[in-house]
């Protein structure tokens, strides 16, 4: 049986601007990073498949591809794109790995939404041309509508979103890689300026600039490129539907069906036992909550009560977004899903510092490509 | 089994119907921004222009000199060794005559463009441009030797088009 | 092909190729997925994952518009990921297809290509004033046309080809296309149309250069035992292959596309194709422009350099030769929805390998054929190799 490991990782790290480099310069630098901690491969030989994970409207392009291949090292080689989110990359890398005809591929996201001057107008040009655009406004209302249906129907309260603002804010502290380390309470968040109702100013991911590279690798090579290699064991990616008429207001369903697959993949029965560790999309605080029950981390309803007992926190049973999150590494765009894996495999391979968990071999990494959509992905990790 | 198939859906409009208002439509126009951020290697290059000069990149490995610049060697996957100018002269590698515009509407006045091989650089480093003070289009030749015709230093704002176009030159 | 899957291609499915339809994007993919699902006889339930090929935001003027034709394309609630290249992104979607069942990740995948490009408004060809870079490129005016006019300057340069020789093909696609029922430019022209109609961007003429479109297509992929419960004929993706090159097109000598020969050459290696001229008995060969088929034999290695206008002249390209290119009319003559245009070749190479392409059959009993793609600033290949 083919088996897929994550050989090599490299971050820039994030920030909420980066005026000295270009998006090329720092997508160089992530790349540089990964191919050196992958055994000092070399991308222009040892690759077989790139992956870069980009939109056009996020980067100020069209046909945003032409301008990856150099900074990756994949002129004249393999490379392509996928216009979704970075695990849903990371899916593809296991795919093209499982085919037998791959084994070593490369996958990148970056994000640099300091360079669109009008970032919340592109995010609502993704709405529907004809039902919703016309309506006007700041597109994240749609999150506000979803966190009053979700908070109405399991019973999780605006206090418990705080809590994740407040613990996720403070992982960040001890994360470098995070732009938004803060200390932060219960009452600073709730007592933050009201933005998308129920939503505060402090529910909400802020945006952040910075790239990761990872390498993909068959279990036939992976050895030689890495001692401590992190093995996918499942993937698993989903869309609900694009219209904001008929969806689920209260559950992930994408989240549900993506990690349902994954699991089956992996051969993990009993998620809340099983995994031990998560790193979920929190680009809104609630959409934590969400996350943790639609990954069947704990029983419906019940996400608000890990937190609040400090089951979720560093030092709990089953601590999420020890990174930071979203909220304390920023909004990254696609590069969101990344920081997710990225994390999952520092604490994997026993790197995470002072955040550093003991014990842990299975761990989750979730995504979601953020308003409008109800697209995400979901991978099992263990270092085994 | 496209012989299998009797109909193939789809229902054509006409584009004057649609000019016209005949058609329902939608119209929309996206406010999108950006201020990108021009990074290492663009900016020397941006910097250079307002001097007068084409900066390009240099790789001791394999040894080009590369323009456009770059931070980075594309080949060798490592960073460049150093900055420095090329010449403002060069060779056309290949030419053309443009009748159109962005928007696909017709203009009087062609725009004559090429890829200049810049003397300086690395063999088939090229630069793409204009080509100026040319009086009919079919004297431009492949091979042809063309210089830089700068803006006034006063007017360059670090800016492609701080170079007004290339203009043919007699070989001494 | 040991220990691997085999990927077979069960149906197919496509929308009219016009300059403005009345269909949103959504409803043209819906109908091209659908035509798709019943030339397989199967549902949409069916389906385990879906595929979506599009080519640039811009054109439909949605961003992230992948997310807003999910449900169009038969996604409601599975797995679905939008791959793309650029103008590669049409062939590109059946090699993400292939992988999506040849992993052993699923049994089916539906693979959609949609383009609405009458959305971007006035002209579509607004869309490609933003594909350059914004310092060394975008103040001086470029156009798309620029470039490939600039591409087929240096290849007819040299190798000392003549206009002539180039509008042959023009000829040719249109001409094929009178047979293809989608088609939206399909004519009986002569070398002297097209070498007296406007000039665009010299040497490119208007009729060396395809259209504008609105369109749709759609294929169904099944794994091996899938396939053959369902038909006895499937048609078996045996070889998948892309490749980009440096954004700097500048530094690239355009008389060779190197990108086309990489990606060929990755996808006969899959395929095990050691002489593809004799071994290749149909070919849909990306033509948005006339030169681009020549130039794309070559990259392909069907014709040596410089060779290609030759056989395109002595007629081995036509229909009844012995090596036909774009039998379907190609995007010259069906039309170029950018993306759809490059599936519309995968529906047409699976056509003919199993002998139901009509009027538009090529002599012969074909049994392996191959399509290809061509995409952003004359750097991307993406091919695929099929056998009946």
């Amino acid at each position: 049986m083919r088996e897929v490991a994550i050989v090599g990782v490299g971050s820039t790290g994030f920030r909420a601007v980066t005026p000295d480099v270009s998006y090329k310069e720092m997508m160089f630098e992530a790349a540089t990073r990964a191919y050196q901690d992958a055994g000092n491969i070399s991308p222009r030989k040892d690759i077989d498949a790139f992956i870069s994970v980009a939109e056009d409207y996020w980067e100020g392009f069209s046909i945003f591809d032409e301008f990856v291949p150099d900074q990756l090292g994949a002129v004249l080689r393999h490379l392509f794109t996928v216009c979704g989110d970075s695990i849903i990359g990371l899916s593809t890398a296991y795919m093209l790995i499982k085919t037998g005809h791959f084994d070593v591929v490369a996958l990148e996201s970056h994000g640099k939404p300091s360079d669109i001057l009008t970032l919340y107008d592109v995010v609502q040009f993704a709405m529907d041309p004809m039902l919703n655009r016309p309506l006007g406004g700041h597109p994240f209302f749609v999150a506000g509508l979803e966190m009053t249906r979700f908070l109405y129907e399991t019973g999780n309260t605006k206090e418990q979103c705080a809590m994740v603002v407040s613990k996720n804010r403070g992982n960040a502290l001890a994360n470098p890689y995070a732009a938004y380390g803060a200390d932060i309470d219960v009452d600073d968040v709730l007592c933050s300026n009201h933005q998308f109702y129920p939503l505060n100013q402090l529910d909400v991911s802020q945006p952040s600039d910075g790239g990761i590279v990872m390498i993909l690798a068959s279990n036939e090579v992976a050895a030689e490129l890495s001692d401590n290699p992190v093995w996918v064991k499942g993937v698993g990616w989903a869309v609900e539907t694009p219209s904001l008429e008929t969806r689920c207001w209260s559950d992930a369903v994408y989240a549900r069906i993506a990690a349902d697959m994954a699991y089956k993949k992996a051969g993990i029965g009993n998620p809340s036992r099983e995994v031990d560790f998560a790193e979920v999309d929190d680009l809104f605080s609630y959409k934590e909550l969400q996350h943790i029950e639609a990954l069947r981390l704990c029983r419906p309803g019940e996400a608000g009560l890990l937190v609040e007992e400090g089951e979720t926190w560093i030092g709990g049973s089953m601590p999420v977004n020890t990174s930071g999150g979203n909220l304390g590494m920023g909004w990254a765009l696609e590069a969101s899903g990344m920081q997710r894996l990225l994390e999952t495999v520092l604490q994997l391979r026993g790197e995470a510092g002072s955040r550093q968990l003991s014990d842990v071999d299975v761990g989750v990494a979730q995504s979601w490509r953020g308003v409008p959509t109800t697209t995400g992905a979901v991978a099992v990790l263990t270092n085994y | 089994m496209s012989e299998k198939i009797k109909r193939f859906p789809g229902e054509e409009l006409k584009g004057a119907d649609i000019r016209v208002g005949k058609v329902p439509t939608i119209r929309f126009r996206p406010r999108v921004r950006y201020l990108w951020s021009a990074g290492v290697a663009m900016s020397r290059f941006i910097e250079g222009l307002k001097e007068g000069k084409i900066v390009a990149s240099t790789c001791e490995k394999c040894g080009r000199i590369m323009v456009p610049p770059r931070a980075f060697c594309e080949e060798c996957f490592k960073p460049v060794d150093g900055y420095t100018p090329v010449k403002d002269t060069g060779t056309i590698n290949t030419w053309s005559v443009s009748y159109v515009a962005g928007d696909a509407s017709r203009i009087k006045e062609p725009i004559l463009v090429a890829v200049i091989d810049m003397d300086g650089a690395s063999t088939g480093m090229g630069l793409l441009h204009l080509l100026g003070e040319i009086d009919d289009w079919k004297q431009i030749k492949f091979g042809m030797r063309v210089k830089a015709v700068w803006k006034p230093p006063e007017e360059r704002t670090g800016n492609i088009t701080d170079i007004r176009y290339f203009k043919p030159v007699k070989e001494v | 092909m040991v220990g691997k899957k085999r990927v077979a291609v069960i149906g197919a499915g496509m929308t009219l190729f016009r300059r403005n339809l009345k269909e949103t994007g959504k409803e043209l993919a819906w109908h091209a997925s659908k035509m798709a699902l019943d030339q397989a006889g199967l549902e949409l339930n069916d389906m385990q994952s879906v595929v979506m090929g599009t080519a640039p935001d811009a054109f439909d003027g949605v961003h992230m518009k992948g997310e807003y034709l999910a449900d169009g394309a038969g996604a409601w609630r599975k797995p679905y990921s939008r791959v793309f290249v650029g103008g590669g992104t049409g062939v590109f979607a059946i090699d993400a297809g292939w992988w999506h069942v040849a992993s052993g990740q699923f049994d089916t995948c539906l693979v959609v290509a949609e383009e609405k490009m009458s959305s971007c408004y006035p002209h579509p060809a607004y869309a490609f004033t933003t594909i350059f870079d914004p310092i060394y490129s975008r103040p001086l005016g470029v156009t798309l046309i620029w470039i490939f006019a600039l591409e087929m300057h240096r290849y007819m340069h040299r190798h000392g080809i003549k206009k002539e020789e180039i509008a042959l093909v023009s000829v040719k696609n249109k001409r094929n296309a009178l047979d293809h029922p989608c088609a939206q430019l399909g004519a009986n022209i002569t070398v002297e149309d097209v070498l007296n109609s406007e000039i665009m961007c010299w040497p490119v003429q208007r009729l060396d250069i395809s259209p504008t479109s609105d369109g749709a297509a759609a294929l169904v992929l099944a794994s091996e035992d899938v396939a053959k419960k369902l038909t006895d004929n499937p048609v078996w993706i045996d070889g998948t292959g892309w490749c980009i090159d440096t954004t700097f097109w500048t530094n690239r000598d355009l008389y060779y596309p190197r990108y086309v020969q990489c990606a060929a050459q990755m996808a006969y290696k899959m395929a095990g194709i050691k002489n593809p001229p004799k071994e290749i008995d149909v070919a849909e060969v990306y033509d948005p422009f006339d030169y681009k088929e020549l130039h794309h034999m070559e990259g392909l290695m069907l014709a040596r350099k410089g060779q290609a206008p030759k056989l395109t002249a002595d007629g081995v390209t036509q229909r009844d030769g012995d090596l036909p290119i774009n039998p379907s009319g190609g995007l010259l003559g069906v039309g170029n929805p950018i993306a759809a245009a490059g599936l519309m070749k995968c529906c047409e190479i699976f056509w003919q390998l199993r002998g139901e392409a009509g009027k538009r059959q090529v002599k012969g009993d074909p049994r392996t054929g191959l399509a290809q793609a061509w995409g952003d600033l004359m750097q991307y290949g993406s091919v695929v190799i099929m056998r009946s």
